[in-house]
């Protein structure tokens, strides 16, 4: 295939040349890493299944996903992770690498087998009790400290719970107008400030799911320049969607943590051009229409994002594609040991590769994407770029956008 | 005139004043031998009321009866909303049945914005949630018209839980419309985060405000956020921020003093500030229904 | 013309006792205050005048966006009893009429109703008639007939356009 490094060639799922000579205007990329992926099975099969969601992952470009944990039974023992992982094999479409719950049901009381988790079939190594914050100090300091056993790190959903009962959107001026529940920058700010100092005492890794306001790009800052053990994404809908879209009132946009302001947007950006933030994350998290099309308060938090990730970085970050390269697929592989993923596109290197046309203009349709939800807040936008192909260790995924299978 | 009516902000200063006029026509009926006009007949209003309001359900059923409308009330008490069906598949149904208006009250801020979207005809907002109560700043705006013959320029103090409440909301943009000076009085718990961007002042000392207010508005506050730590205990909130015979005393002359209620007497508003001259808590219950009269009349009244 | 109307309510009323004047507005309004005023010069009797509002009674409320409520007034004494004698500028259609006769019944029972109008076009399309007439003026139904009142205009003034003309 050309592209603009040149043409490249593929043989038994390895890159074998790049002939620098024969470049095109097609954009290759490491085929792209998602840490924070929602794929609802088992559970919620009617909102997404681990096969509709990899197809969804494919045609955004992606090669692995991270499955969250918060399925139902929530994945929480070997047994659960390791049902995940083989639907994942039995798709395989992306590389489907569970994270397993931090705690028993998610429940934040007690650890959940995480050793057993790592040592299942599916070798997990990332534990998130995501969707519900690890709020008690004593049980995020053990958590952090045991998975050092296995070189684990802890993924944590920064929100104080006493500080955001019935939240709804961002605590400020539109809240306060629309009558609904602020969800406070300081719930999310005050987890990050403990955690990074519980990583630090301790010495294990520490990840930020979804970072979403200035104030946590300052704490982040400052954990980084102690040296301690922090990494932090950041997903594609806080880098461009504000929370003034909840002036309809439809849910939609209700996600969490919540969209917030344009000051909180361009500090996130600025973070993770300076490297504050490590890598793009999609939290895809598809809904049945029946959980969004009802009143704000009693929609259920979150949007798809797999199909239209790449286009929104581009959009907001700009053409920078190695950067776009190491946000997307480089440092997500590595902080979530994916070795076979998130290499640069070099000779010797397995074929995980994405071709991205940058040129071609899509408006989004939700009706027209594979995941099984609707929930897109990107729907009647038009966008700039798509990812023409996805290759898994040289199978073809995707080909002329349309998924192989 | 506009499809409905969702906010307070849905109405500009000329189509505020044409419903305060309007309703003013509609007082006129109470003294009259027939209480009915034909207005609109053959429309079917239907009241949709997911939280018991019986005050605020019967004024716009006696509203849209006295414009001769049929009203059909539809209690999530007891009926298929209970059983979990959604507020579309209700819109759905009512829309099926013909309904050229909704009166909808919701636990639930923005419900009414949501139902907008799934129904043909109007929908009045009878209260959502934290957010807004229109039809109850378009009463109070006509209480106070009413009472000191003018709006523009008067200061009124919207006094209490601000926070949690739809009355104040509605009052504010309401009252800025109109030209009005409001100052919201509450301790700070119960100023939302983001006040600073609403068109009213704020102040946390009720005592510095009263001297100067044309209207005091004592919203109601439940006991149950005492639990909630927004303030220590009844007797406090009481003493710092309760309307008494003492701070009635040092109202101006001619002030007046308003409850959209139901009160709790001795908690924000003493028994006897409830009861005396100064008080419109009656007066506001009477206006109820010529404002919503005025409201239904100029969002069904014509051409749909 | 208002001097003639009342000249014939005059006569035909034996000097317009228990009798209520009501302006439909908005012109109905001024020339029932004329009338009132004429009656009392020719005959020294003061006539109650009162204002009826039909807006709410039309029966063309749906086909047009929203309007605005005019006052409606009822002289002191009500109309129970008593000659109400309805009074508009133009009689056309009859639809104004009837509006204000629904209207009425929902105020009180008075003895009769009369019509007075200052002119009648004709082409009507309800069974109504007017007692008193200023002026029958024949016209085309292509032609539309406006009423200017000085209190409401500025000027007294009847004129008769073709709808087709450019102004």
């Amino acid at each position: 295939m050309i592209t603009n490094l040149g043409e490249i060639t593929v043989e038994d799922g390895v890159i074998v040349s790049i002939n620098p000579d024969k470049k095109g205007p097609k954009i290759a990329l490491p085929g792209l890493v998602d840490l924070h992926t929602h794929l609802r099975e088992p559970g919620r099969e009617d909102a997404e299944t681990v096969e509709s969601g990899s197809r969804a992952a494919a045609l955004g470009g992606y090669t692995a996903v991270c499955a969250m944990a918060n399925t139902s039974p929530v994945a929480d023992t070997a047994g659960v992770v390791e049902q995940v992982w083989r639907l994942g094999r039995e798709a395989g479409l992306v590389d489907v690498q569970p994270i397993g719950a931090v705690t028993v049901g998610l429940g934040g009381e007690q650890l959940a087998e995480l050793g057993a988790m790592a040592d299942s079939a599916a070798r997990v190594r990332v534990f998130s009790d995501d969707g519900h914050c690890v709020s008690d100090p004593r049980l995020m300091r053990r958590a952090l400290e045991y998975v050092k056993a296995f070189d684990g790190v802890i993924a944590q959903h920064a929100e104080e719970p006493r500080l955001t009962t019935g939240a709804q959107m961002n605590e400020g001026e539109v809240a306060a107008r629309l009558g609904l529940v602020g969800w406070p920058a300081v719930a999310e700010e005050a987890i990050i400030a403990r955690d990074v100092l519980l990583a630090g005492h301790v010495g294990a890794r520490l990840h930020i799911c979804h970072v979403s306001t200035a104030g946590s790009v300052e704490l982040i800052r400052w954990a980084k320049s102690k040296g301690w053990r922090v990494t932090a994404e950041v997903t594609p809908h806080h880098l461009l969607l504000t929370e003034d879209l909840a002036v309809d009132y439809d849910p939609v946009y209700k996600v969490n943590p919540p969209l917030r302001t344009e000051a909180d947007v361009l500090a996130l950006r600025k973070g993770l051009q300076d490297g504050t933030i490590d890598c793009v994350a999609t939290d895809h998290a598809p809904h049945s229409v029946e959980d969004k099309e009802c009143e704000w308060a009693y929609a259920r938090p979150g949007m798809l994002g797999l199909e239209t990730a790449l286009a929104i970085v581009v959009q907001t970050m700009g053409p920078q594609w190695d950067r776009i390269a190491d946000w997307m697929s480089v440092a997500p592989a590595k902080i979530a040991g994916l070795t076979g993923h998130g290499h640069a596109l070099q000779p010797g290197q397995p074929a995980n590769i994405t071709i991205f046309d940058p040129d071609v203009r899509w408006t989004v349709d939700p009706t027209a994407l594979a995941s099984r939800s609707r929930n897109t807040p990107y729907a009647g936008m038009e966008l700039r770029g798509r990812v023409e192909a996805t290759y898994l260790r040289g199978e073809p995924t995707v080909l002329n956008g349309k998924a192989t299978r | 005139m506009i499809k409905h009516l969702l906010s307070a902000a849905d109405l500009d200063a000329a189509a505020a004043t044409l419903v305060l006029d309007t309703a003013a026509e509609m007082a006129s009926l109470a003294g009259r031998e027939v209480k009915k006009l034909p207005a609109l007949r053959g429309r079917t209003v239907v009241n949709l009321f997911y939280e018991d309001s019986t005050r605020t359900r019967i004024s716009f059923e006696a509203a849209a009866k006295r414009l001769s409308a049929d009203v059909i009330n539809f209690s999530a008490k007891g009926s298929s909303v209970s059983k979990g069906e959604s507020l579309k598949d209700t819109a759905l149904t009512l829309q099926a049945m013909g309904a050229d208006a909704v009166v909808i009250r919701h636990p639930a801020s923005g419900a009414p914005h949501r139902l907008a979207n799934w129904v043909e005809g109007s929908v009045v907002n009878a209260g959502d949630g934290t957010h807004e109560h229109p039809t109850q700043a378009l009463l109070d705006a006509y209480t106070m018209r009413s009472r000191l013959k003018r709006l523009a320029g008067l200061n009124v103090a919207i006094v209490g839980d601000v926070l949690h409440s739809r009355v104040a909301r509605s009052n504010v943009q309401l009252l800025h419309t109109l030209g009005a000076k409001v100052t919201l009085v509450a301790p700070p718990t119960l100023l939302p985060v983001g006040v600073g961007a609403w068109p009213a002042a704020t102040s946390y000392d009720l005592d510095a405000v009263v001297p100067d207010s044309d209207v005091v508005m004592m919203l109601r506050v439940q006991r149950e956020r005492m639990n909630q730590a927004y303030f220590p205990s009844e007797r406090e909130y009481a003493r710092r921020y309760g309307f008494d015979v003492p701070r009635m005393r040092r109202l101006p002359e001619h002030a007046i003093v308003m409850h959209p209620g139901p009160m709790n007497r001795g908690m924000e508003i003493a028994p006897e500030v409830a009861d005396s001259p100064r008080s419109t808590i009656v007066e506001q219950v009477a206006n109820g229904v010529s404002v919503r009269m005025a409201v239904l009349y100029l969002l069904l009244g014509g051409k749909a | 013309m208002v001097d003639r109307i009342a000249h014939q309510i005059l006569e035909k009323t034996s000097g317009a006792a228990e009798t209520v004047l009501l302006g439909i507005p908005t012109r109905g309004v001024p020339l029932a205050r004329r009338l009132a005023a004429r009656i009392a010069t020719f005959e020294g009797a003061e006539i109650p005048v009162g204002v009826l509002d039909i807006t709410l009674y039309r029966d063309d409320l749906r086909l047009q966006a929203t309007r605005a409520l005019g006052h409606t007034e009822v002289p002191p004494g009500g109309l129970d009893g008593r000659r109400v004698i309805l009074v508009d500028d133009v009689l056309f259609s009859g639809r104004t009429v009837r509006a204000a006769l629904d209207a009425l019944k929902d105020l009180g029972r008075p003895r009769t109703v009369q019509l007075a109008v200052l002119v009648d076009r004709g082409h009507r399309e309800l069974p109504i008639r007017a007692d008193y007439v200023g002026k029958n003026i024949p016209t085309s139904i292509e032609e539309s007939v406006r009423v200017s009142i000085a209190e409401h205009d500025g000027t007294d003034a009847v004129v008769i356009k073709n709808r087709g003309a450019q102004t």
